[in-house]
């Protein structure tokens, strides 16, 4: 059973993260890639960090699922860590073997270019994927980008694409699962043979996935004429996004992050990553 | 002829997880090669589940499934050869055409078994006039054909392997009356003259009695009968009872019973009614 | 009362191509639709029943004849794709796969998709939604994903969607076909509900011949042209009208289209079981005293 496959990670909630308005999300998430970046003291990491994990605590989320999206990254870890390890140079090598010298900075600036990267990683996720739907953050994005509009940029278009998509990606999984056992009971085989004729094998799954793919992107264009769709324009939506004073809060509370970052960097920075 | 036998059959899906869910318990049926099985149920009460068990798609969490008294999973490697000994027509089939004629498509399976030349060539031309498609159609792209037509051509795909169990989901599905009556005669004559084992599954009543020599009932992931299909309507209440209806000749056949004319409560076709009604007369 | 709809002399060719010449889909359908009335459509595959229904919803327009739709002749020149507009505002459709006619991944989004085209102010499209929602008993499900409903259900919100845009007249194009008995049943209960209690003007086509026999009236199309039409009991009384264009007459019409071979005097127009049983031992007892003297 495929079904029950979560987009983006979403996990359902009630907690302050997940109510937040998604525009706010959006604009949140910007500020906040922007601070992560700002950061380079030591002691403006630790800010961060903090900050992190207390997203994770406000989300209720489980930190157990937080850390483990964060598996898929550690090659991307080792490698920054490599690089930063053998590349940096300080003043007193901390050992030395042969042409291999390693420095007590190099250590420090790899460790804080990985909490970089697991913080960035972290506190977006935390503000969109995990506590925003996918079709909140569509009608996010199109109200955001709405001034465009004007600019003949297609946004109403391109955030129905994105719905449509969303809604029909369960029901197109559902049909490759049919169409395959369909063709498993007529002996096709997908798992042996060289690679060109696996690749071959596909064909009686494709086409009739292409197929139906139309037909069903024909019915459905004709039902939406039905229901009366000409395009965004004069259109009105059910659910308007409103900004409550809990949304402008956050947006405070990280544009002071910003500035306490930018601060710590300039009188507190302990250490300062050198780029 | 050929014999299916389910031996403690359970299956429970996604095992393991908190979404476990038990679709088939305590399965112990054997159906054999004499005519049309009927396999009734509502949604959910797990007769797709057991029908994808008799060609291998789906694996018995506990049990076995024997074909002719050999154990299908005994050599899971050579599954395959089961799905060609019992063919299997989903749920709207014409949906999984693909080839560029109607040949190369009915063609497909009995490639797979590794046919060629003249064999392949017998076997499509026995399986296009069991579907009773006409022969003239074998070069076109089946996309050209009505709905009728391309279903005969997923049947044909599947009779082509020359399977000795032959299973269908809901085979008539969205045809018009015209065309239900059609398709589900040609599977009754092929049942017939090929002396496969055929089973149906369906919704409706009213075709089930017309075509079926016996009925497999099921409900909640159980089988709950198992008999001739005049002796499985004359428990209409218990029918009823799990959800599923009777045909409306029965309804009627039990109404006259109350109201003073008893012609037995084994009817499930209007010919059968009017004989016994006639009959009585006398 | 007046009509909804009112067709005459209808014609419709799908397109050929160089090998293949069109496709006479529709040959002169004469049709009168009136307001608040129940019709089944009946016919074979390839009848023009669906091509039928896309021009009542000006999807396709018609090649020739005459088709108004509340008052307006949406086939003079002067028709403006404004006209057509307002005519789809009160004419909705409900498919077959109820799948294919949903749009967002949350039930009452997509209820609220056709009041959203309208344009009409939010808290209005709020009030609608919940209220169509109720109609059709489907409340409870206004936050789920519509692909993890089952097929009833789908369909239920599509009408509910159609229902929310207030429209005078729903066609339903064999929107039960893909459902199982109990889905069937949800449907046809929920379109009985719509006509009887919101004054809907419904129009149903479909195979199945018990629920043709709900309707006030009944079209059999044919070969692209009105076979014959009437009321239930009017249709379904010419048994083999019907069994000669492939269609098929409840079982109790059959049974008692028998009897009436055997020499009884039955009526063919009786489509409920109890009914059909007692007239049949009524007529019998008849008969028998008859003979008996």
């Amino acid at each position: 059973m495929k079904q029950d496959i979560a987009f983006g990670q979403y996990c359902e909630g009630e907690s302050p993260l997940h109510r937040l308005d998604p525009r706010i999300k959006i604009v949140i998430t910007v500020l906040v890639i922007v601070t992560i970046f700002l950061a380079k003291s030591v002691s403006s990491f630790i800010l961060l960090t903090a900050f992190t994990v207390g997203l994770v605590l406000l989300s209720g989320i489980s930190p157990r699922i937080v850390l483990g999206s964060l598996k898929p990254l550690g090659f991307i870890i080792v490698f920054t860590a490599v690089i930063n390890i053998f590349w940096m140079t300080g003043e007193t090598p901390l050992f030395e073997l042969g042409f291999i010298r390693i420095y007590p900075e190099g250590l420090i600036n790899a460790a804080l270019i990985i909490l970089r990267i697991m913080l960035l990683l972290t506190a977006t996720s935390m503000f969109l994927t995990y506590t925003t739907t996918p079709i909140a953050l569509t009608d996010g994005l199109e109200q955001l980008l709405a001034p465009l509009k004007k600019l003949r940029v297609p946004v109403h278009e391109f955030s129905m694409m994105m719905t449509i998509a969303l809604r029909f990606i369960p029901t197109l999984m559902e049909e490759t699962e049919k169409i395959m056992n369909a063709q498993k009971a007529r002996g096709a085989d997908f798992t042996e043979g060289s690679l060109i004729s696996r690749a071959k094998a596909l064909i009686p799954i494709l086409i009739p996935l292409f197929i139906s793919s139309f037909r069903r992107a024909d019915e459905l264009a004709t039902a939406m004429e039905c229901r009366c769709y000409t395009g965004g324009e004069g259109r009105t939506r059910m659910n308007i996004l409103r900004t409550t004073a809990k949304d402008w809060l956050f947006t405070a509370a990280v544009a002071a992050l910003g500035v306490g970052i930018v601060l710590l960097n300039m009188y507190l920075p302990l250490y300062s990553l050198s780029m | 002829m050929a014999t299916v036998k389910f031996e403690d059959i359970s299956y429970t899906y996604n095992k393991n997880t908190p979404y476990a869910a038990t679709a088939l318990s305590d399965i112990n049926i054997t159906v054999s090669g004499n005519g049309i099985t009927g396999l009734i149920g509502h949604t959910g009460s797990g007769k797709s589940t057991l029908v994808q068990m008799i060609n291998g798609l789906i694996k018995p969490t506990s049990g076995k499934v024997y074909i002719d008294g050999v154990d299908i999973w005994a050599e899971p490697k050579k599954i395959r050869n089961v799905r060609f000994k019992a063919g299997l027509v989903m749920q709207y089939p014409e949906h999984q055409l693909f080839a560029e004629t109607v040949e190369e498509d009915i063609a497909f399976g009995p490639r797979n078994m590794g046919l060629s030349g003249d064999a392949l060539k017998e076997r499509i031309m026995e399986a296009v006039r069991f579907s009773g498609l006409s022969p003239e159609l074998l070069s076109k792209s089946p996309f050209e054909l009505s709905g009728g037509q391309k279903r005969r051509v997923a049947l044909a795909g599947v009779m082509a392997m020359g399977p000795e169990i032959l299973i269908l989901d809901e085979p008539a599905a969205g045809l018009d009356p015209g065309g239900r009556r059609d398709i589900l005669g040609k599977i009754k004559s092929y049942a017939r003259e090929s002396g496969t084992c055929v089973i149906i599954v369906s919704h409706s009543m009213e075709d089930m009695a017309m075509y079926c020599d016996d009925l497999i009932v099921m409900a909640g992931g159980k089988v709950i009968m198992h008999a001739p299909t005049a002796e499985v309507f004359t428990h209409s209440e218990k029918l009823l009872s799990v959800g599923l209806d009777v045909p409306q000749i029965t309804k009627i056949a039990v109404a006259l019973g109350r109201n003073g004319i008893d012609i037995g409560e084994d009817i499930y076709t209007v010919g059968f009614a009017a004989e016994r009604l006639l009959g009585k007369e006398k | 009362m007046s009509n909804i709809i009112h067709a005459k002399n209808l014609t419709y060719t799908y397109p050929g191509d160089e090998d293949s010449p069109g496709y006479p889909a529709l040959r002169g359908v004469d049709l009168d639709i009136e307001e608040g009335s129940f019709t089944a459509i009946l016919g074979h595959n390839g009848s023009g029943k669906s091509t039928l229904a896309k021009i009542l919803c000006m999807i396709n327009a018609p090649d020739g004849g005459e088709l108004t739709i509340l008052g307006k002749d949406m086939t003079s020149p002067e028709i403006t794709e404004r006209d057509i507009l307002d005519a789809r505002r009160q004419i909705g459709m409900v498919f077959q796969n109820p799948d294919n006619q949903l749009v967002a991944t949350i039930v009452e989004e997509d209820v609220a998709f056709g009041c959203e085209n309208l344009g009409l102010p939010s808290a209005e499209i709020r009030r609608r939604v919940d209220e169509a929602l109720d109609i059709v008993g489907m409340r409870k499900y206004a936050r789920h994903a519509p692909h993890k409903l089952s097929g009833g259900q789908k369909q239920r919100i599509a009408i509910a969607g159609t229902i929310a845009m207030k429209r005078k007249c729903i066609i339903f194009d064999e929107s039960t076909a893909m459902l199982d008995p109990k889905g069937r049943q949800e449907v046809m209960s929920t379109i009985e509900r719509l006509n009887r209690e919101e004054g809907i003007t419904v129009l149903i086509i479909t195979h199945h011949m018990n629920e043709a026999a709900m309707a006030d009236r009944i079209i059999v199309l044919s070969e692209g042209t009105v076979l014959t039409e009437g009321t239930p009991g009017e249709v379904f009384g010419n048994p083999e009208l019907l069994w000669s264009a492939d269609l098929d007459v409840p079982q109790t019409t059959e049974l008692l289209y028998k009897m009436r071979q055997a020499g009884y005097d039955v009526p063919l127009d009786i489509f409920d079981e109890e009914e059909c049983a007692r007239i049949i031992a009524e007529a019998m007892k008849k008969q028998q005293i008859r003979g008996n003297t």
